[in-house]
């Protein structure tokens, strides 16, 4: 991946790109969707915006911002820590869900990059796209730390947890909810007011595959009904799209395999309470 | 509501017990510590919680938990105290250092999932200026989540406050200023990004913790949205700003996007080398090596460069180099930097060396607190805030010239819950509140009115590029006369240039335009501060450096014995906060200084009288 160009200043930060009128060598389409709601009889359209690749970074949210500040102000979109660690610009990227800020531009340029906002999701204005129902699923699945024996609040003491109980957690507490995952599912899409989606799901198994967590029992009854886990179908659109290269579709099949009863929470390796029951014992 | 001002400018009404602006670590910390005591809480950010900068804290928190070996928050306070140059307040130290313990086991039992040691225990990490002893041996005080705390930090965070009916979560709105009445806080205005609607937010308690403002500089760690908004309200509210010259240059953000690489890589065995392959910081600092405080690693780091030992055909940066640690330290402690490296380096950790350069990563300076969480105005003596309180990077109070590593997401949590507890000792949930007068956001409301309407010859992007590279070129890692000089003039018309910009996009939903001119907005306000600040403060301390006034200047000479030596008067020595406020008319800055608070809390710790700062 080339490096930026850059030209020389105080030990080397980058001189803001020149904005030049005529047009240089690497011309390279973006068709974007906009949608304006102070105009909303006005149907959704694409739009196509032309940005020289030799004097625009790599990404393409790079590409987005150029656009935004330099051709057109109203292009709304967001957009945080341009590192891919907070979810915000996520949007469809020539048909794949994806995050705008680690999306490399393609330098093929004979065909335009066509960006959408996320698949089946109420557009706010033009890639911004109403997340409300994802963030209250988020919140449906108790996304908190609960024992059988909470701890007074001041006096907390130190959990323990074996490193494999721990490695169970990784590839599932990485997720940003960014919603890539579950805006690639058509059973989202036909009944995301009921299917809680595969970003959920896999938050949803992190509670309850946590060794310091006894609220298993709890998590899973609220998982039983015909809606909220039982309209994955194995479509593998969430793994296959996930930004951060994390594997709902597998913590989704996990949950099943609990309610199902095929398969048990295993018993914590190290008490949890170990630490506690060591001091109350001296 | 004035009438004459027409629809737009409606106003909705919200009372709540408690107002929080900025929902990351320290605002979430803050707002379920009181929902729990039962007040009401208005949680009030333009970002959706989880998209706080919070999220991008990689290394970990520190606290003397002794996962690792025996450890003492006693030196934990060392530590940090040496590392502020002696300009933090030692009782706000204190306060922070022997509280850790407490917050981590908190979120731990919130659901953290810290990394684990053989035993179970949280994993700690070595980290830049943690020692044991007060400075005898490298420490490992650094509680991690992999290379991904701070992500973990508020989620956690964010999951537990989703528990609390009392909170009330006021999403994607920006707020524009906080209200004053009768000289105290009475809550804030804000707008409604989703439809312009405005919303007045009245409260017994306003907490602002909004974070830094690491985007006025070209190349930084920072989010877009790091843009010093609590900072600017706290200006125009005519609150004196404290340290604003303090900016902390991290040693390893990758060199072109400036994308941030922890400083656990150091702390997991990798070091920095130049053009020989050297591992300079042994020259340096013989004892911490890669390992001491960030602005002596910086330093280093550019003054390496400056005498032409760096990399690259321009010569221009050096190699975080990490491709001599086990492939298994780096698979399972730093999985998250070997990600990021690759996608904006295109190097691959595990047998290249990545290309870094100091990059602007956290500001010390902010809205003066104290340890309670209180935000201050000097005025012979620390005198709180009616209605006011703050946290994290907002503020300043213990990270005095320059910030330990592992000690921001450590003093959101602590800061957050102190001003939970603050509120609950003093105040009651229903307690009465005054009424409001109709007037109060009238310059508010002005400000937006001639903002949104602006239609002058400034782009506001270009005008925001012209700041950042000011900012960079004159008021950097080395600073001095002429340059700061420049720097100030240069910054001066920049803030004056504001009145000509030109907000294109006019509508009334989504305006982001009209967001970013406010931002724009804030971040000018704050930056004829630094700028003058780090032209007044004619010493060197922690991240402040001056080529033409190298030494740090005391009221004794700490290098030397201090018996029989007088110490001199407040107004002919450094030591001292600076406090800077601006008049948004005439882009004058005027500054006036806070003394360093020495004494401890009680006798738990001593005091740590300064001493030459060697790593």
């Amino acid at each position: 991946m080339p490096l930026l160009r850059l030209t020389s200043g105080t030990f080397g930060q980058l001189r803001t790109f020149a904005t030049s009128a005529t047009l240089g060598k690497r011309i390279k389409t973006f068709a974007v969707y906009r949608w304006n709601p102070d105009e909303p009889d006005k149907k959704p359209y694409t739009q196509n915006y032309e940005v020289d690749l030799d004097d625009c970074a790599p990404m393409v949210l790079d590409a987005l911002l150029k656009i935004k500040n330099e051709m057109d102000p109203t292009l709304t979109f967001r957009r945080s820590c341009r590192e891919g660690v907070c979810g915000s610009c996520a949007m469809n990227i020539d048909g794949v869900n994806t995050l705008a800020c680690i999306s490399h531009i393609d330098k093929n340029l004979s065909k335009p990059t066509k960006i959408y906002p996320l698949p089946h999701m109420y557009v706010v204005k033009d890639l911004v796209p109403d997340l409300s129902n994802f963030y209250r699923q988020y919140q449906s699945i108790e996304p908190w730390l609960q024992r059988d024996k909470e701890a007074t609040k001041g006096k907390e003491t130190q959990l323990l947890q074996d490193v494999e109980d721990r490695a169970k957690l990784d590839g599932l507490y990485e997720c940003v909810l960014c919603a890539c995952c579950s805006t690639s599912c058509p059973s989202y899409w036909w009944n995301g007011d009921k299917y809680l989606g595969p970003a959920v799901l896999m938050q949803a198994y992190r509670w309850i595959i946590d060794s310091r967590d006894d609220a298993t029992e709890k998590r899973l009854s609220k998982l039983k009904d015909t809606y909220s886990v039982y309209r994955c179908h194995t479509i593998m659109n969430c793994t296959r799209t996930c930004p951060k290269g994390l594997n709902p579709g597998r913590a989704i099949a996990q949950i099943k395999t609990l309610l199902s009863g095929i398969v048990k929470k295993q018993p914590p390796i190290l008490d949890p309470a170990g630490l506690e029951k060591q001091a109350a014992q001296n | 509501m004035v009438p004459s001002r027409g629809k737009a400018y409606e106003i909705q009404h919200h009372q709540h017990d408690c107002l929080v602006i900025g929902a990351g670590g320290a605002g979430l910390r803050a707002a379920f510590g009181l929902a729990a005591q039962n007040f009401s809480v208005a949680l009030v950010s333009k970002l959706f919680p989880t998209r706080s900068h919070t999220i991008a804290a990689q290394g970990g928190m520190n606290a003397a938990i002794g996962s690792m070996h025996d450890d003492d928050w006693r030196w934990h306070f060392y530590d940090t105290v040496k590392g502020s140059d002696w300009l933090g307040d030692q009782d706000s130290i204190h306060y922070l250092t022997r509280e850790a313990p407490n917050r981590v086991f908190e979120l731990e039992n919130m659901g953290m999932p810290f990394s684990r040691t053989k035993e179970g225990k949280i994993y700690q990490r070595s980290f830049g200026g943690g020692t044991i002893k007060n400075g005898k041996e490298i420490a490992k005080r650094t509680c991690a989540v992999a290379d991904r705390t701070g992500h973990s930090l508020l989620h956690t965070v964010y999951g537990y406050c989703t528990k609390f009916e009392k909170v009330d979560f006021f999403i994607e709105y920006f707020v524009l200023d906080i209200i004053l009445q009768d000289g105290e806080v009475v809550g804030a205005l804000a707008m409604n990004l989703d439809d312009s609607s405005l919303h007045r937010f009245q409260a017994k308690n306003t907490v602002i913790t909004t974070g830094g403002y690491p985007r006025m500089y070209f190349s930084c760690t920072a989010a877009h949205t790091c843009t010093g908004d609590g900072c600017a309200m706290a200006t125009r509210a005519g609150i004196p700003l404290q340290d604003m010259e303090f900016i902390q240059f991290h040693p390893t953000g990758m060199y072109g996007s400036g994308c941030l690489m922890t400083e656990g890589c150091r702390g997991e065995g990798g070091y920095i080398v130049n053009s020989k392959g050297e591992r300079f910081m042994e020259k340096y600092a013989p004892k911490a090596k890669d390992l001491a405080s960030r602005d002596v690693v910086s330093r280093s780091m550019a003054t390496e460069i400056r005498q032409g030992r760096g990399v690259g055909p321009k010569k221009d940066h050096l190699y975080l180099q990490l491709h001599h640690l086990s492939p298994e330290v780096i698979r399972d402690r730093l999985p998250g930097i070997s990600e990021t490296a690759y996608i904006f380096t295109g190097a691959d950790v595990y047998t290249q060396p990545v290309p870094i350069l100091p990059t602007v990563h956290y500001t010390m300076g902010g809205i003066p607190i104290n340890y309670k969480g209180e935000a201050l105005i000097y005025a012979g003596s620390d005198c709180p805030i009616p209605g006011l309180h703050a946290a994290g990077e907002a503020v300043s109070n213990c990270h005095g010239a320059n910030r330990l590593g592992a000690n921001s997401i450590l003093d959101v949590v602590v800061f957050g819950a102190a001003i939970g507890h603050n509120i609950g000792k003093k105040f009651k949930p229903g307690d009465k509140q005054p009424d409001l007068k109709d007037n109060l956001c009238d310059a508010t409301l002005d400000n937006l009115d001639k903002v949104r309407n602006s239609k002058g010859c400034v782009a506001i992007h270009e005008l925001r590029a012209s700041m950042r590279q000011t900012m960079q070129n004159k008021c950097g890692v080395f600073r001095e006369a002429k340059l700061l000089n420049e720097g100030n003039t240069e910054i001066q018309k920049w803030f004056r240039a504001f009145e000509q910009v030109i907000v294109t996009d006019r509508s009334i939903n989504w305006n982001t335009d009209l967001m970013e001119a406010l931002e724009l907005q804030n971040m000018l306000q704050t930056a004829i501060q630094v700028v003058a600040c780090a032209l007044n403060r004619t010493e060197s301390r922690g991240a402040h450096f001056r080529d033409d006034f190298p030494k740090r200047m005391d009221e004794m000479d700490y290098s030397k014995p201090t018996e029989g030596q007088t110490p001199k008067p407040i107004e002919q020595h450094w030591r001292k906060h600076s406090l800077s406020i601006a008049d948004l008319k005439t882009g004058n800055v005027t500054i006036t200084y806070r003394p360093v608070i020495d004494k401890t809390l009680d006798d738990e710790v001593a005091t740590i009288p300064p001493v030459p700062r060697v790593y």
